[in-house]
């Protein structure tokens, strides 16, 4: 038995297909196919969740996305468990486990109610009122009370064990909604040959055709007319039909982001499956038939549970075979609810009035109400309700008073009207317009290539609906060159027409302060609060929104925003269209992270570069360092010893035998063509027309206003060939700067850059045994340190395969780096490493680099430098031309800021105390015993322990430093004031005899 | 996620392939060290930052590599012309104006007609 | 002495494969790579150089005997031998001013086959695969995820995605995962 309140031979389930699901523990029987609304709902279950605010029990108030009130925390384990799940939306899947939230100890006995008793002081906008002051108390009390009271679920705490895909997809005609309206445009689109996407956020399609059983399309009962329509849909090669499926975003350029529920609905899923996909669809032309969603009545506690729309009181009639009540009672301003009364009492359920707002009703509904001998109050108005946790009674009146009944309801369902859902024309940044006959916004002036159908376009009449879709999707479908030849006709009928409908609040909502007639469920806003706002001097829509924190939950407003809007507009005494109306964002409903992360999770979350030798430095032990996206070794540590000891004994191995070092990450570019030089020298400070083949040069580059961009070694290779260099992290960046340069302002020089970073693995080879270590394994290039000097390169071969050997020096010691292509990498290091270890020397990583040649006073661009640093600053001075016209730079170096006294200047820091090493970062200043805030004279770059000098070492930016040498300055720490003298920026090898070793 | 013609590879991409490389028809003076302060500055410094149509550099950086230009409302997004490198800049007749500007951001929200 | 030391070479993704009910994934074998530059007048000396004819439309390729020569920008072609020519050499010959740079090591590929290969790539790779707009010959830069790539079709159901190989281990998880996705 899946339910007392499942009437036989009603609704579209297979009774025979069950499912078993808790919730709160305790368990019951659904059919498949049933959300967690409605098998809740079969089973007699109204109570759902208890109010964010007040704590007031609550139930289900929709059937749809739209469901502001039954959000419930479903598990399927420990690891999947989601909250905030909107019971209307979620399928029952056998095994499935439901708890509702924000409540304690239980759901029918809540102590947070006392909220509700509370309310006087919870009025809107007390946030902004009470935790105000003292301001000690922010920390620790208001903040973590409003933590605890901010949103309904809790969120889970263990890893999320599912996964999620990803898809671009490109489409001619993408169709979002498949109503009637998106049916037919979808069947206009792909007759006429478009590429077609036809999505829908519910498990099948049909829309509004899931409760209006009074529709009929082509003859057929509308809502097997969709079922069959989308099955040949789905049959044609250029049509895809996505259900499950939430077109959540739209963006620029008809980009649409689409969430697909994979297996939130399915028992036992496939592991392989993806829980959602992200679609990002790219569509030439985009057809909206997002339909509308219907309006709650705001009248005294119109949110008991049992109170529902009436349109969700169809639908789990008809779809789902649920009967609402035993006792309904309809309260509309609208004939569309007269049908929910009329569907109810031909499937023998007893209606206890319908309470008409009105005085005149449609006439048709009314005819067809009299004839089913249902009692029609109208012009009349509920104007309370009774009911602990469920709705037991409405207490109705004639409208401007007179004698109050008391009608007995155990559910009632309620209409105001229909919003047409305009939520994705808005996110396309389309401009509303206001029909004031119907009270509603509609589709104004379109900023994209879209057009909206049917009921979202305010096109209420069935047939105008899908000749209007018919003629969108072929329209769209020719606009994208489709030349198929097939039309499309469609009839439609309804079995009425609907009239009427209201915003804003009916009688009895007010104006008295303390009625609690709702219009944002989820936030807890009523009528009265919005009128608190307009009294407290909140004139634009948007302060009141914000004041009120209406339509600011999950739900954004779906039921809450006309009805806010209106009532807004009462108070202010303005026309609607003055208020304004709050801006849509995307997304239309809550998507998970996981989607909208999809695969860059894990090792995909980012690229993690690795060097060709990456599989021998972590057989020897490297700890890595991330810089960019790479993982270099850091340093090699051997057993029992910390950073610290590798380190030292790393740079003493260097300075005493020789180190092996990975630096393949240099960023390299091949600059080729008959002008290299030319642009060389346009590019970089120094001269480069002078470089011979064979030699190399360290150059700066410089950007226009005169800052020091990067630097590094260019090698001349032959004269129209340079081999480049730049800063590890720097690669990308100076590629697309020197292209810049290349094809914007110099485009007439025969040149071309080609990255090769990736080509060459590096093999750095430093210290006093680097050409020994070397030497047997290459082939056709003269070591000798007068054929081969400092800063040559030349092509050779190493180990038999062809290299690029540098003879330079990032350490002050005798060095080469060997390039080799980079699949010979880890083979010409291992062979290097062959001839190195039994000489003493070691694998060093890029602390020791740095300590080494930090002793040597090599800058590294980027920690030395800030961008805003010239080559003066940094010391590099010498590397700018005085001969040359033009380079990029030029100018702004000489700008009066650029070439002022008292710059800040890149020099030695010597603290008093050997043993202390300063913080980089750290600021410097002169008297440490001056008024706060003291005058920083700049600031330390880098710092180490140098085991090479016996003391720590350090570089710092400092105004103007390199004439403050010999002073002593100081670097106040938050525990003691460390005292440093300004040196120069070589440590080691002051005289530099060792590189030429 | 913008759409982008580029005017190279002769098709529209998407926005991921391309990087924004500033304003347009900013010459380099072929005489720059030579250019006063001013002048300087308004080469390098001063940029319109307009509400309306601009003309920007874009680069096809994952795809051709070519740099170009285009001329883009800032408003709506939308490119009026992509054009290669070196081209003149066009002459586009600006959009009229539409409804009178509101300068909150608030009641730019939704302003509906 | 050399001898000796003779290095061996050691691509990048060796060893690995992959793929899905629909998508197989494969490590190309190495080939010769070199990026081509250069300017309209030089396409005919070097296409009689290469032995194609270099392509010089948006998302064109050119093939013959093993050598693969894909448009990528209108000065700039990736040219691909699969039988290990030295293309500097041969580009070199053709007496036309250019720039050949060599970067096959820079580059390694992964060939993506069977019905689901496109969906599979789309899973991070945002152009439109479709017959109609990307056909069998058709080659272009783009991304895939956060990864640069060169993509070329070799056929209706297979791809050769062309990446740098510090990168080729995340295109080679990225292009796993819409493998396991297309097969869905």
């Amino acid at each position: 038995m899946s339910g007392a309140n499942r009437i036989a031979g009603k609704g579209r389930l297979t009774p025979a297909r069950t499912a078993r699901f808790t919730f709160d523990g305790k368990s019951y029987t659904a059919l498949q196919g049933d959300t967690v609304a409605s098998a809740l709902l079969a089973n007699g279950v109204h109570l759902l969740g208890r109010s964010f605010k007040y704590h007031r029990p609550r139930g289900i108030l929709s059937a749809g996305p739209e469901e502001p009130n039954a959000l419930l925390d479903v598990s399927r384990d420990s690891a999947r468990r989601q909250p905030n799940v909107r019971a209307t939306v979620q399928e029952v899947f056998d095994g499935m486990k439901v708890e509702s939230q924000n409540r304690w100890p239980s759901l029918a006995f809540d102590v947070g109610a006392v909220n509700d008793l509370m309310s006087p002081f919870f009025a809107a906008g007390f946030y902004y009122k009470t935790f105000m002051w003292p301001k000690k108390a922010w920390h620790g009390i208001y903040e973590p009370f409003i933590r605890r009271a901010a949103g309904l679920g809790v969120a889970p705490t263990e890893a999320d064990p599912d996964h999620y895909a990803s898809r671009y997809a490109h489409c001619d005609v993408l169709v979002v909604g498949a109503g009637v309206a998106g049916l037919a445009a979808a069947l206009a689109a792909a007759e006429a040959g478009a590429r077609v996407i036809l999505v829908d956020e519910q498990p099948e399609v049909g829309g509004a055709l899931h409760f209006d059983s009074g529709l009929t399309v082509n003859g057929q009962p509308g809502y097997d007319w969709a079922q069959a329509t989308a099955a040949r849909l789905a049959a044609m090669p250029n049509v895809q039909v996505l259900t499950r499926t939430t077109a959540f975003g739209y963006y620029n350029h008809n980009f649409v982001a689409l969430a697909e529920r994979v297996t939130d609905h399915i028992a036992q899923p496939d592991k392989k499956l993806p829980r959602e996909r992200l679609w990002q669809v790219r569509a030439k032309r985009v057809v909206l038939a997002t339909g509308a969603i219907e309006r709650h009545m705001v009248f005294p506690k119109n949110d008991r549970p049992g109170i529902m729309l009436a349109s969700a009181g169809r639908t789990f009639l008809n779809h789902f075979g649920v009967a609402v009540g035993a006792k309904v009672g309809v309260y509309t301003a609208h004939d569309s609810a007269y049908e929910a009364a009329f569907d109810l009492k031909r499937a023998g359920v007893a209606v206890a009035a319908i309470v008409d707002s009105r005085q005149n009703p449609g006439a048709e509904v009314l005819a067809e109400a009299r004839r089913l001998g249902i009692e029609v109050l109208s012009g009349h108005s509920v104007i309370n309700t009774a009911g602990r946790l469920r709705i037991s009674s409405m207490t109705v009146a004639r409208n401007g008073g007179g004698a109050a009944q008391k009608i007995v309801v155990d559910a009632l369902l309620v209409s105001a009207g229909w919003t047409p859902s305009v939520h994705l024309f808005s996110q396309s940044r389309g401009k509303l317009s206001f029909e004031g006959e119907k009270q509603r916004f509609l589709p104004g002036t379109y900023a994209q290539d879209s057009l909206s159908v049917g009921a979202c376009n305010g096109t209420d009449q069935l047939q105008a609906a899908i000749e209007e879709a018919l003629a969108a999707g072929e329209l769209m479908a020719r606009a994208t060159g489709a030349a198929g030849g097939n039309a499309v006709s469609l009839s439609g009928e309804a079995a009425f027409e609907w009239t009427g409908g209201m915003i804003g609040a009916s009688e009895g909502a007010g104006p008295d302060t303390t009625v609690k007639a709702f219009i944002d469920f989820q936030h807890d806003v009523c009528a009265k609060d919005i009128r608190l706002a307009v009294r407290e001097g909140m004139h634009s829509i948007e302060h009141i929104k914000r004041f009120t924190t209406n339509g600011m939950a999950s739900d954004q407003g779906k039921l809450s925003n006309m009805h806010g809007l209106a009532i807004a507009a009462e108070a202010l005494d303005r026309p609607i269209p003055q208020v304004g109306l709050t801006t849509f964002r995307q997304p239309y409903t809550p998507v998970t992270f996981g989607t909208i992360i999809s695969h860059s999770r894990g090792s995909l979350f980012d690229p993690a570069r690795k060097t060709p030798m990456h599989g021998w430095e972590e057989a020897h032990g490297a700890e890595f360092e991330d810089v960019g996206n790479w993982k270099r070794a850091w340093f090699y540590p051997k057993a029992g010893e910390n950073m610290h000891e590798a380190v030292n004994r790393e740079c003493r191995t260097v300075r005493t035998t020789a180190g092996l070092f990975d630096a393949s990450t240099l960023g390299k570019i091949e600059v080729v063509g008959p002008d290299a030089a030319t642009f060389l020298n346009l590019l970089y400070t120094n001269a480069w027309d002078t470089l011979k083949p064979g030699r190399c040069r360290y150059g700066i580059m410089t950007r226009e206003d005169g800052y020091v961009y990067d630097d590094g070694v260019v090698g001349r290779l032959a004269e129209d060939r340079f081999h480049v260099t730049t800063t590890t992290g720097g690669a990308p960046r100076v590629l697309h700067h020197m292209e810049d340069y290349l094809q914007t302002e110099f485009p007439h020089l025969k040149v071309w850059l080609t990255s090769t970073t990736e080509q060459w693995a590096v093999i750095a080879v430093q210290g006093p045994k680097a050409r020994e270590i070397i030497a047997p394994l290459v082939e056709g290039i003269d070591l000798s340190p007068d054929a081969f000097p400092h800063m040559s390169v030349a092509e050779g071969k190493i180990c038999g395969v062809p290299t690029r050997l540098f003879r330079v020096s990032f350490t002050g010691e005798l060095g080469f780096e060997v390039n080799v292509p980079a699949d010979y990498g880890q083979a010409v290091w291992e062979a290097i490493w062959a001839q190195a270890e039994p000489l003493g020397s070691c694998a060093y990583g890029t602390e020791t680099m740095h300590v080494l040649r930090a002793e040597k006073g090599y800058i590294i661009v980027g920690q030395d430098t800030d961008g805003t640093v010239t080559p003066d600053d940094a010391g590099v001075a010498w590397a700018v031309s005085k001969k040359k016209a033009d380079f990029v730079g030029i100018r702004g170096l000489k700008r009066p800021d650029l070439m002022r006294e008292g710059r800040k200047q890149l020099v030695g820091l010597l603290t008093k105390d050997p043993s202390v090493v300063l913080e980089e970062g750290a600021q410097i200043v002169a008297d440490p015993n001056q008024p706060k805030p003291m005058t920083m004279l700049g600031h330390v770059t880098s710092s180490y322990w140098s085991e090479n000098c016996g003391r720590s070492i350090a570089f710092a930016l400092v105004a103007g430093g390199r004439a403050r040498v010999g002073q002593t300055l100081y670097i106040p720490m938050p525990d003691r004031t460390i005292a440093a003298e300004v040196t120069d920026t070589v440590f080691f090898d002051k005289e530099g005899a060792r590189i030429n070793g | 996620m913008l759409l982008i013609y580029c005017p190279y590879c002769e098709e529209e991409r998407s926005e991921l392939e391309f990087r924004g490389a500033g304003d347009a028809h900013i010459a380099r003076s072929t005489n720059i060290a030579a250019i006063s302060d001013e002048e300087f500055e308004a080469y390098f410094f001063l940029r319109e930052n307009p509400k309306g149509m601009i003309f920007e550099r874009w680069r096809h950086i994952h795809g051709c590599g070519r740099f170009f230009n285009a001329a883009r409302d800032t408003v709506s997004d939308r490119f009026v012309k992509t054009y290669k490198a070196g081209e003149p800049k066009p002459d586009l007749h600006p959009a009229p104006a539409t409804a009178a500007t509101v300068e909150t951001y608030e009641a730019l929200e939704g302003d509906a007609q | 002495m050399a001898d000796l030391t003779q290095a061996v070479r050691r691509a990048p993704l060796t060893g690995l494969h992959g793929g899905s009910s629909t998508v197989r994934l494969t490590p190309a074998a190495p080939a010769s790579h070199i990026s081509l530059r250069a300017g309209p007048d030089a396409v005919f000396a070097l296409s009689g150089a290469l032995g194609l004819d270099l392509p010089t439309r948006p998302k064109g390729s050119a093939s013959a005997n093993g050598r693969t020569a894909i448009w990528l920008g209108p000065d700039e072609w990736l040219v691909i031998d699969e039988n290990g020519a030295d293309l500097v050499a041969i580009a070199g010959s053709s007496g036309a001013l250019h720039a050949a740079t060599d970067v096959s090591h820079r580059n390694t590929a992964i060939i993506v086959a069977g019905p689901g290969a496109a969906s599979a790539i789309n899973a991070g790779c945002p152009q439109d695969l479709s017959l109609a707009v990307f056909p069998v010959g058709a080659g272009s830069r783009t991304i895939l995820g956060k990864a640069e790539i060169v993509l070329l079709r070799l056929a209706e159901d297979t791809f050769r995605v062309e990446c740098w190989r510090s990168f080729s281990t995340y295109v080679f998880g990225m292009l796993t995962e819409g493998a396991e996705d297309a097969s869905a």
